[in-house]
């Protein structure tokens, strides 16, 4: 059924679906609404579930991975300084094979005190095991939720699905939310394969030493491997049954690009608009969206890109001493092409500073102006002293 | 006072026989803590899901590809041990009520060192108490950093002489006193808390079967005598646990619905002398520090006594 709802409604609806068991959570701006829905679902009965308000962020992703080993389906949300405090367990949830989602509202890290969106706080955390994936619209929020936990059970690594703060947690959309009928036969109950069982006592995070240690960091390497593989029959599923389907990334009008600008979150659907503008003026010009950031579609992203003259990347977060982050995953991916075009990084939208159309439309004009990067990453919108 | 008078009687018709916390673990020779879990876990029975917060016991008993647990037993990091285990009595309530596991008591029972429960650990098990899950918190404290070197922490006694609080010509050691935990949980209005010691097993075990017995969170602070870290020999170990009791300077006692009661009352309290000079980490105390202790340990002392004879259980209260 369609319905006004907004972008953390979606997360709450989704979580609802997935008939998950356990919610913990620690409230922070901008996540707060997700909880707030899901607090009262479990008060007013429509959805069967636990809610344990723990006292920290680091509680709530602890007594996760608590609920996950004992085998119940396990959600938790939160944002910026929230998912830094969390940064201890993100590796302990990836390294227990854990399939635990997490909803990730971006949002600035302090100092400068700042609630607004940054996506620096969440790709701080590539290196954690967690899937990545990065939501345009408060549909693809929805839907996203609920492929994160075939996803994630499938592959026995924890998710985490990524929206903007306030420009998608708290803006009001038309949005399909499915009959959980629906949602059922798309998603089965997680049957674990090991559990905290007192008729079969097994021992969950040992002391291991270097003996057995690589075998299973190569282990979780395995899995992000197999999540490439996975995510697209996660997806040929949910589009039978949903009709919908929104790709590890999206190519926009790139086939014939000479400039391909490089977004991800709700950057994407202004980029969406400038890119038709110009393909109406005449300008040969495509878009890439990024969505499954971990692990990094290198394959799909090298064949997109490596045909285009210029490379135009837009990041929201930045990597102090050396870029922007998407820059460096997409040069990364381009480095190993016997011929590929010159990355241009920019940053924009730092702290929740609007990227407009026509901050869109500048960058475009800058790669197409000059022959080279001027730089590894060029700040754009920066106020004048 | 014989506390354990006709052991060999009754001993083994009180124990479990079961051993869940089993041979082949690597702690050190004389481990106070060894033991003490070995029979926490038989007072406990196989209902048990064992949270360990990490610490000596976590990594002489987990050494993989082997385990010394015969109980489902979890590890989570440090300073989490409370809140991983409220997510283990969620998850296992949640489980049955779907009626995906037998309808079994499981008991969730959470166990952390001195450092993982009073420093870094304090956050979460003051939320999990507060929260009332129904869990068992069991600090085994032996009085620093062990698993990594005799480091000080918040149980420390004043004036040992630590690793990172070495007693030398410009320091006695600790300079601060411990904190009392077993107040500071109490004060969560939980149902029961206590502090129990190895070296008295009947007290110990019976009030682990009490705080199992409560459908709600429990505390027990139990004194862990370390012969490493304590700079004494390993068969001193028993006789420490004893003296601690008999100075005053570790009184055992239990916490019922806000009622009070010395479980163990020595007659007359020993000098913490005896106690303080058969132990390397205090040698360097100078008679006026033990003096000093003595003062405190009085003053302790008195005021727990105080509240054993004044303090009612709470349905007790008008």
């Amino acid at each position: 059924m369609k319905r006004v709802v907004e972008g953390s409604e979606a997360v709450a609806e989704a979580v609802r679906l997935a008939r998950v068991n356990v919610i913990s959570a620690y409230p922070i701006t901008p996540q707060t609404h997700i909880v707030e829905f899901l607090s009262e679902y479990c008060a007013n009965g429509t959805m069967d579930a636990r809610f344990l308000r723990v006292e920290s962020e680091h509680s709530a992703l602890a007594a996760l991975i608590g609920t996950a080993t004992t085998g119940v389906r396990s959600f938790t949300a939160t944002s910026g300084q929230g998912l830094a405090l969390m940064h201890e367990l993100l590796h302990w949830t990836s390294g227990a094979r854990l399939p635990i989602v997490m909803a990730e509202v971006n949002r600035a890290l302090a100092p400068g005190w700042n609630i607004w969106v940054d996506q620096t706080d969440s790709l701080a955390q590539r290196d954690t095991g967690w899937i990545q994936l990065y939501c345009e619209d408060s549909q693809e929020v929805l839907d996203t939720i609920i492929q994160a936990y075939r996803l994630g059970e499938l592959v026995d690594l924890p998710v985490m699905v990524v929206l903007d703060a306030f420009f998608l947690s708290h803006t009001y959309e038309p949005v399909d939310v499915p009959d959980q009928k629906l949602v059922d036969d798309y998603l089965p109950s997680w049957e674990p394969k090991f559990q905290l069982d007192t008729e079969k006592p097994c021992a969950f995070g040992p002391l291991v030493t270097p003996a057995f240690y690589m075998e299973m960091r190569h282990a979780i390497a395995g899995a992000m491997e197999d999540a490439l593989e996975v995510f697209p029959r996660v997806e040929d599923e949910f589009e039978k049954i949903f009709d919908r389907r929104y790709g590890e990334i999206e190519a926009v009008s790139c086939n014939d690009a000479e400039i391909i600008l490089v977004t991800s979150g709700t950057a994407t659907s202004t980029s969406r608009l400038v890119v038709e503008n110009l393909r109406a003026k005449g300008e040969k010009v495509g878009l890439l969206k990024i969505k499954l950031f971990r692990p990094f579609p290198v394959e799909l992203v090298r064949k997109v890109l490596a045909p285009a003259k210029k490379v135009a990347v837009i990041d929201r977060n930045f990597s102090f001493g050396a870029s922007g982050i998407f820059a460096q995953e997409i040069r990364a991916a381009l480095c190993n092409t016997m011929k590929h075009p010159p990355v241009f990084g920019y940053v924009a939208g730092i702290g929740g500073r609007d990227v407009t159309a026509d901050v869109i439309e500048d960058i475009y004009r800058r790669a197409k102006a000059s022959d080279f990067p001027e730089g590894e990453s060029v700040w754009v919108g920066l106020q004048e002293n | 006072m014989n506390i354990v008078e006709n052991f060999d009687l009754y001993a083994p018709r009180l124990v479990d026989k079961e051993e869940y916390f089993s041979a082949g673990h690597r702690a050190c020779q004389g481990c106070g803590e060894a033991l003490a879990i070995r029979m926490m876990c038989k007072a406990l029975g196989s209902d048990t899901v064992i949270v360990n917060a990490t610490g000596c016991m976590e990594v002489v008993s987990s050494f993989y590809p082997t385990t010394a647990w015969n109980l489902p037993w979890i590890h989570v990091a440090f300073p989490n041990a409370a809140s991983v285990g409220a997510g283990v009595e969620a998850g296992l309530k949640v489980l049955r009520r779907k009626g995906k596991i037998a309808d079994r008591d499981v008991k969730t029972v959470c166990i952390g060192g001195g450092g993982g429960t009073f420093d870094i650990g304090l956050q979460a098990l003051s939320g999990a108490m507060e929260r009332g899950h129904d869990m068992l918190y069991a600090c085994f404290d032996n009085e620093a950093y062990m698993n990594t070197g005799i480091q000080r922490s918040g149980a420390t006694p004043f004036g040992a002489s630590t690793t990172t609080n070495p007693a030398g010509r410009a320091s006695s050691g600790k300079g601060e006193w411990k904190k009392n935990i077993t107040e500071i949980i109490a004060a969560h209005g939980v149902q029961y808390a206590a502090t129990a010691c190895h070296s008295y097993p009947l007290d110990f075990m019976n009030k682990v079967k009490k705080a199992r017995e409560v459908k709600g969170p429990t505390f027990i602070h139990c004194l862990a005598v370390c012969p490493t870290g304590w700079r004494i020999p390993s068969e001193a170990c028993i006789k420490m646990g004893r003296l601690a009791s008999e100075t005053g300077i570790f009184p055992l006692y239990e916490v019922e619905n806000g009622k009070y009661r010395m479980t163990i009352k020595p007659e007359k309290l020993r000098p913490v002398g005896d106690y303080l000079k058969a132990q390397g980490r205090f040698r360097h105390l100078t008679p006026e520090d033990i003096e000093r202790i003595q003062e405190k340990v009085y003053q302790e002392y008195n005021k727990l006594q105080d509240k054993v004879n004044n303090l009612h259980a709470w349905s007790e209260l008008k």
